[in-house]
């Protein structure tokens, strides 16, 4: 079945009796459904902002774009970390123009207010010329985002003051984030160096492509090839895990697989040194956590996806990845690598490692992704004639496997409710 | 005879032009041989020193001998999606200088530009060149190629499919 789609059709069009779950591809191309993304997705949900690694110290700061605003992420010298909209209240020119950095003070260099780390007016030239109360009401200091809370370590913001608590908006995706956050005593931080990428495709095609256990083996042939030639970077586990969907469209699957993971699953390329190292953390977790817990901690893989733009995936080894449309067919991806404080030198050398065979723009893997993302925005100028996208797989079965499509199911049902119920598409 | 002491810049300039050349003719093996078997190749993100090392902070790329193999085997494949079909590629190398003679390496330092075309689609990747060279009996040689991109991310560039 690929009949024409009709712009009286929903984007998603379920069939439960015939087991059938399709996505109209004008949701990849149209611009008026990237505005209504806007305005019901980003504006209305709980965004990624940062990782509370990256504020060590008072004066910490970092300014990153999220969801196009300009956005200044800061701890200040009450050591409570803040976010505020970068820019400046007086005539509206960007307040900090470096990525990051430590400053007991930001001064707008166009007329030179200053404002503290907490976003308080400290100083204004002039200031004889204004009234002595004239910012009495706070009017002139940095405009604060509407909510700003953290989970575990991971900082989250949302332009929408009514929005639900950061743990109810979560929800079942809480439990996975503590077996990441788990992996560390003194706490997990974002390793120095960021990976930023543009996409030329529609921001969805990375949500399905990052939780997608199906493309795998064919995407990345080439990755599995060099695990096999990699004289003994694999150990003997079979791919084998299931798809889990976390409500309020957050979606997991967890897994087994024969890569290499340094909290800890040991590979024979890693040596007698690596065994002793692996098996004191295996052996920790237990002590925390009780042999059950410990093991799938350790043993097992989650790529994990949190609407609607963050994806934690605790694979060979952990990355953060967040992304934001600029345009229909263009997202602007940054890529973090995530560790436990403590680990050893020997760790964090074979987690870097690990992570550049697997992931990122330069590795074996993510650039045959980016190019599959790319050739299906390039196939969705066929739409007319070829409307749907077909995400039926494992639509059949009582229990999914991590290969089925269920993890897309949970993202395109809460994407559906979001924009088709306000849009009235 | 040429030894570390005496070679010129010429020398360099050829040899680099003739690395350039293999990349941009796709013979990826004969451009292997230009390394030594202790070589890495490296592309430090954007937003780190350019010396840092890739046991302490992400990269794009942090290649030994053994992996840059495995790159150049992948990239001759056509599993290898995100260059199949081939790009077009041209590197152009200049401002070549020998920044430093120690005993028993050259500090090479170059600017680049390479062009990758693909699907009707032209991206740069604007950088340096920092390289160490050796000499052997064979002529010079790579132990460390590295490309420090003097760009904000990888933009427009959605990633390093190829050898920079």
């Amino acid at each position: 079945m690929n009949m024409p789609a009709t712009p009286a059709q929903p984007a998603v069009m379920i069939d439960t009796e015939r087991k059938t779950f399709k996505v109209a591809r004008r949701s990849f191309v149209d611009p008026q459904i990237l505005r209504d993304e806007y305005r019901t997705i980003f504006d209305r949900c709980w965004l990624y902002l940062g990782h509370e690694s990256e504020l060590q110290k008072a004066g910490d700061f970092v300014s990153r774009i999220v969801a196009k605003r300009s956005i200044l992420f800061t701890r200040d010298a009450q050591n409570k970390i803040n976010a505020f909209f970068n820019v400046c209240p007086h005539r509206g020119a960007q307040v900090c123009r470096e990525r990051k950095g430590n400053a007991k003070s930001f001064q707008c260099f166009y007329h030179g207010w200053v404002f503290g780390a907490d976003g308080k007016l400290k100083s204004q030239p002039g200031q004889e010329c204004y009234p002595e109360d004239f910012n009495s009401e706070g009017g002139a200091n940095l405009v604060p985002v509407p909510r700003l809370d953290s989970y575990r370590g991971f900082w989250f913001i949302c332009f929408d003051s009514k929005v639900e608590s950061l743990p109810d908006y979560l929800a079942g995706a809480k439990e996975w984030i503590d077996i990441v956050a788990d992996q560390s005593e003194a706490g997990m931080t974002l390793v120095g160096g960021t990976q930023e990428y543009q996409i030329r495709a529609n921001w969805k095609l990375l949500t399905e492509n990052s939780v997608d256990g199906y493309h795998a083996i064919n995407t990345h042939a080439t990755y599995i090839d060099y695990l096999k030639n990699s004289q003994g970077s694999m150990s003997p586990v079979p791919f084998d895990g299931t798809g889990y969907d976390l409500g309020n469209g957050h979606a997991v699957i967890e897994y087994r697989a024969p890569w290499g993971r340094p909290v800890a699953q040991w590979i024979p390329l890693w040596g007698e040194e690596g065994k002793v190292e692996l098996e004191r953390v295996h052996q920790r977790l237990i002590e925390r956590f009780g042999k059950e817990r410990a093991d799938r901690i350790a043993l097992y893989n989650r790529n994990m996806f949190i609407f609607p733009n963050l994806v934690i995936n605790d694979i060979m080894a952990i990355t953060i990845r967040t992304y934001h449309p600029t345009a229909p067919d263009a997202m602007q991806v940054s890529g973090w690598a995530l560790a436990p404080q403590e680990e050893s030198a020997w760790a964090r050398k074979y987690r870097l490692s690990n992570f550049l065979e697997f992931l990122g723009p330069g590795g074996f893997a993510t650039p045959d992704d980016v190019e599959a993302l790319e050739q299906c925005q390039r196939g969705y100028e066929n739409m007319l004639e070829a409307p749907w996208n077909d995400i039926s797989k494992g639509l059949n079965k009582e229990r999914v496997n991590y290969d089925d499509e269920l993890q897309m199911r949970a993202f395109w049902t809460q994407w559906q409710q979001r924009v088709q119920a306000s849009a009235g598409i | 005879m040429t030894t570390l002491a005496n070679v010129t810049r010429d020398q360099v300039e050829d040899f680099m032009y003739l690395e350039a050349e293999l990349l941009d003719e796709w013979r990826l093996k004969e451009w292997l041989q230009l390394f030594t078997d202790d070589a890495s190749y490296h592309v430090p993100a954007t937003d780190i020193a350019p010396d840092a090392s890739p046991d302490n902070d992400l990269f794009y790329v942090a290649d030994d001998r053994f992996r840059l193999e495995q790159r150049v085997e992948r990239l001759l494949k056509r599993t290898a999606h995100a260059e199949y079909p081939k790009s077009k590629t041209r590197h152009l190398v200049s401002n070549v200088r020998i920044r430093e003679r120690r005993e028993d390496e050259l500090l090479v330092g170059a600017a680049v530009v390479t062009y990758r075309t693909k699907s009707g689609l032209t991206e740069t990747y604007i950088g340096s060149y920092r390289n160490r060279l050796v000499l052997t009996p064979d002529g010079l040689r790579i132990r460390e190629k590295r490309c420090v991109l003097d760009m904000d991310g990888l933009k427009p560039n959605g990633r390093i499919s190829i050898i920079l």
